[in-house]
């Protein structure tokens, strides 16, 4: 047993607070953005131009020797069929007119300077206990929005998802100040129940699947106002909610990412059934966690399944979603704290 | 799942047969398996709610007796034992009927497909949601057959499941599909689901649980009579019980001892011999949380631990009735553990004790002892004592962590005036009315050990995994057809029609259709040109 450094642990507190701090500011840039969403010009119209026909203007320079090609396909734009040009080589990707957004600009880049002295807080942290950073609520909870946080800024590089940042710093920031007023603990060794080498894997792919759940939930909010929005038929391109896509757009992102937190979530409850037999001689024996576990795996099953059943697509699926996540929450932070089982593991 | 038919017809005026096939169709369709997936979830949250008699069945006798009102009812809905309840038991079921319902008839399907040969090219590619065209200057030695022919190469090379059709007209095609495992994945997911079940319910009839507390010294023998608790599985013959014995030499505990954490556990070992059986050489082996020793199938596992105070009773005629270590068991982290000491062999009268045992005991301003640290420090027992029938000789089984007083005269106590008996270290206390006496002798620790044979488990991992597997790939695979025709323009030119559809919702189909595209002019633009190869290449995307 390697002792603790409680000097690196204070350290570390130390990260915690920075992150936190630059968080903070990237959570205004973000929401300045939305607000000023309204008044942000758009691009100027040759670029305009350019990503509404982006193949047809583009293709006849990769092109040579006499060959001409023109495509048409569906654009994600509005979930609207048939448009010309295809929104997938659009720079958004989501199927919204790319604007000039300083505000979000610097939202993105401040976030990533967060998240790099965010992960130097996991990490000292780690260190000063000689182990890895999850093993009680507060380093779940400050592992766990740094994973939040880096599946976001991972998320950006492929699609233009800004229109979250508020969303996603606002969560990550709830969750380091959860971590450090409710569940503030000492850099600690490992009970003897937890010192596993399934703690790195279990743990760790349970914390990823939460975190790509903790954007879907984000993206199923929007999704229902935003449905609620072209409902009664006001243009979206007003208002804070001018940056933020269709319905259906955001619908199809959710499914992907629920569809890979899905993934994710079966792999924690094989690997927890499988540390439970080596625990406990049973790999399944109804715990309170593995209940609760369970109850979510089935939900996003049902969200999975109700998106390919007519009537259940669309807002009923976003609910299941948001249902999903508030039970996630719910496993965490209730479940762990105030009911009896074999997973009492806190720290409280 | 099968997707809801078009035409549902309501069972008003159905014939039997109908009735039941119209009941089939709904229980297999989809928006079934999605209420019933839900049902499930809530289905199992009382379950956490609510003590269950499998994991904790006394936490269970104490809430009937705390809820005397809406206990009972409680108990009649079976919410104490959720997870074999009528109910739970048949959402699930029904579930994995409406599941074995569904993945039968897609199976036959996907099988058919598997065969079958990528469908025919449709007369009109502009209809499909991303299309496209090239044109080939006229100049060049391409033909429509010899453009199909790339076309279908390009293809295999993408994954694509290729077939050229109409070759020996002027407009041939070649029809490609991919993404079959998509379908494969799926079905092999909803199985696997059905593995798991069984594997479970092979574990339930053929395995067995039992527990058993083994304090420093002793030895154990795996034998039925042995067990504290002896679960065994509905179909579980004792005969199957594998010959081994373990001893406890030695069980070490460490805790923290940094400012931070101190009085956390930090290491439970526990150093056994063993035995794989009765003929076979002593094996010195250690067992850890996490860590368990296996018997062939039967695994030994290092559940709880706890402290064994030695304790000697005399009796009213100055006779030892007890003596030998009486294991406590533990309440809080720090070991403050209660007690029962029953000497029915002690006369006149049986003596029986209840109390607590602290392992390092401080007195707080009030004068009640607690305990304050894990490790021993400062052992102390506090105990009441009593007098009396303590109901062994009638031959039912009582609890040995329990004395039932109701039967019993109260010889001192903390409630009485001169208190109860407090007891440290190797110290002796005089009972009241010459009943006899008590000393605490020394400390053992114990373990707590659960044993257990699961055929299942083996099954369940390669379900669960298959499971996963097939998760993976119907979640991540695409099913797509692709389509291109070559034809002779009036001008001369080569025209090259393409068309892309999915199944189901691909958000990738568009990239994919523009991939292609890109591949197949920047493919014809090299063969025209040949030098400008290696640029090309790029243009691929």
């Amino acid at each position: 047993m390697t002792p603790v450094n409680p000097l690196l642990g204070d350290y570390s507190e130390l990260f915690m607070l920075l992150a936190a701090l630059t968080y903070t500011i990237a959570f205004l840039a973000f929401t300045i953005d939305l607000m000023r969403a309204k008044t942000i010009p758009p691009e100027p119209a040759d670029v305009e131009e350019s990503s509404e026909q982006s193949n047809r203007s583009r293709l006849p320079a990769q092109v040579g020797a006499g060959v001409e090609w023109s495509h048409s396909g569906t654009s994600p734009r509005g979930g609207s069929q048939g448009n010309a040009g295809t929104g997938a080589a659009g720079s958004s990707g989501m199927g919204y007119e790319p604007l000039r957004r300083p505000a979000a600009r610097i939202g993105v880049a401040v976030s990533a300077i967060g998240l790099l002295i965010h992960l130097t807080g996991v990490l000292t942290r780690g260190i000063a206990a000689g182990r890895v950073p999850w093993g009680n609520m507060y380093e779940f909870v400050t592992t766990g929005a740094l994973m939040v946080m880096a599946v976001f800024l991972i998320c950006l590089i492929f699609r233009d998802l800004r229109f979250l940042g508020t969303l996603i710093t606002g969560l990550v920031l709830v969750m380091l100040m959860a971590g450090a007023i409710a569940y503030p603990t000492p850099v600690a060794q490992l009970i003897p129940a937890l010192q596993s080498y399934w703690l790195i894997i279990h743990v760790s792919i349970a914390v990823l699947a939460s975190a790509i759940f903790t954007l879907t939930f984000c993206l199923s909010v929007l999704q229902l106002i935003k449905t609620r929005q072209e409902r009664a038929g006001r243009p979206s391109s007003s208002g804070v909610m001018r940056l933020i896509p269709s319905a259906k757009a955001l619908d199809q992102l959710a499914y992907r990412l629920n569809g890979i937190g899905f993934i994710f979530w079966t792999f924690t409850l094989m690997a927890g059934a499988i540390w439970a037999e080596a625990a406990w001689g049973r790999y399944w024996g109804w715990d309170t966690k593995e209940v609760w576990t369970f109850v979510i795996w089935v939900l996003y099953a049902g969200y999975l399944h109700a998106r390919a059943t007519r009537g259940w697509e669309g807002s009923r699926a976003a609910w299941l979603s948001i249902t999903g996540y508030l039970c996630v929450v719910f496993n965490f932070t209730i479940v762990n704290m105030y009911f009896a089982g074999l997973h009492s593991y806190s720290g409280l | 799942m099968a997707p809801d038919s078009q035409t549902e017809t309501q069972p008003g005026s159905l014939n039997a047969t109908e009735m039941l096939q119209w009941a089939w169709r709904q229980l297999t369709s989809m928006r079934t398996a999605v209420q019933l997936l839900l049902l499930l979830a809530v289905a199992a949250v009382p379950g956490s709610l609510f003590p269950q008699r499998r994991a904790n069945p006394a936490v269970v006798t104490q809430y009937l007796e705390d809820n005397p009102d809406i206990g009972p009812w409680m108990d009649r809905f079976q919410l104490f034992d959720v997870y074999s309840s009528a109910w739970f038991s048949a959402i699930y079921l029904l579930l994995f009927i409406s599941l074995i319902g569904c993945v039968i008839p897609r199976a036959g399907v996907y099988w058919k497909h598997m065969r079958a040969r990528p469908p025919r090219t449709p007369r009109r590619l502009s209809r499909m949601p991303e299309h496209g065209t090239l044109s080939l200057p006229a100049q060049t030695a391409m033909t429509p057959a010899s453009a199909v022919e790339d076309a279908s190469g390009l293809l295999r090379r993408r994954g694509y499941r290729v077939q050229v059709q109409d070759e020996d007209t002027d407009t041939p095609s070649v029809a490609a599909e991919r993404g079959y495992l998509k379908e494969a994945g799926n079905l092999l997911f909803h199985v696997s689901l059905i593995g798991v079940l069984i594997s479970v319910a092979v574990g339930g009839l053929f395995g067995y649980r039992g527990q058993k507390l083994i304090i420093e010294g002793e030895s154990f023998t795996n034998t039925e009579i042995s067990y504290d608790f002896f679960f065994p599985g509905t179909n579980y013959d004792t005969d199957w019980l594998a010959p081994f014995s373990l001893t406890l030499n030695d069980f070490d505990v460490s805790f923290d001892r940094s400012e931070t954490n101190y009085g956390n556990p930090v290491d439970f070992t526990a150093a056994m011999t063993t035995r794989e059986n009765p003929e076979a050489a002593d094996r010195i082996e250690t067992l850890r949380v996490n860590e368990p020793i296996g018997f062939g199938g039967t695994n030994v596992y290092l559940i709880g631990n706890g402290y064994a105070p030695m304790i000697t009773v005399r009796d009213g005629n100055g006779n030892i009735a007890l003596q030998g270590p009486v294991p406590a068991l533990p309440q809080d982290p720090t070991y403050n553990s209660s007690i029962v000491i029953k000497a029915p062999d002690a006369q006149p009268d049986q003596l029986g004790f209840v109390g607590f045992f602290l392992p390092t005991a401080v007195v707080d301003d009030n004068g009640v002892a607690f305990g304050s640290d894990p490790d021993p420090f400062n052992p102390q027992l506090n105990l009441n004592s009593y007098y009396g029938d303590l109901g062994l000789d009638d031959g039912t089984p009582v609890n040995v962590y329990q004395l039932d007083t109701t039967s019993l005269t109260q010889l001192n106590g903390r409630n009485t005036p001169d208190g109860g008996i407090t007891l440290g270290a190797y110290q002796t206390y005089d009972l009241p009315e010459g009943k006899g006496s008590i000393t605490f002798d020394g400390l053992k620790r114990y373990v707590a050990l659960d044993i257990v044979y699961d055929p299942g488990k083996t099954g369940a991992l390669i379900s669960t995994s298959l499971a996963l597997t097939g998760l993976i790939l119907t979640l991540t695979i695409s099913r797509r057809r692709v389509w291109v025709r070559a034809s002779t323009h009036d001008d001369g030119r080569t025209l090259i029609e393409y068309g892309l559809l999915a199944r189901g919702k691909d958000q990738g189909l568009s990239k994919e259709a523009l991939s292609i595209g890109a591949a197949l002019a920047a493919q014809w633009s090299n063969t025209l040109h040949p030098a400008n190869q290696p640029q090309q290449e790029g243009s691929k995307q």
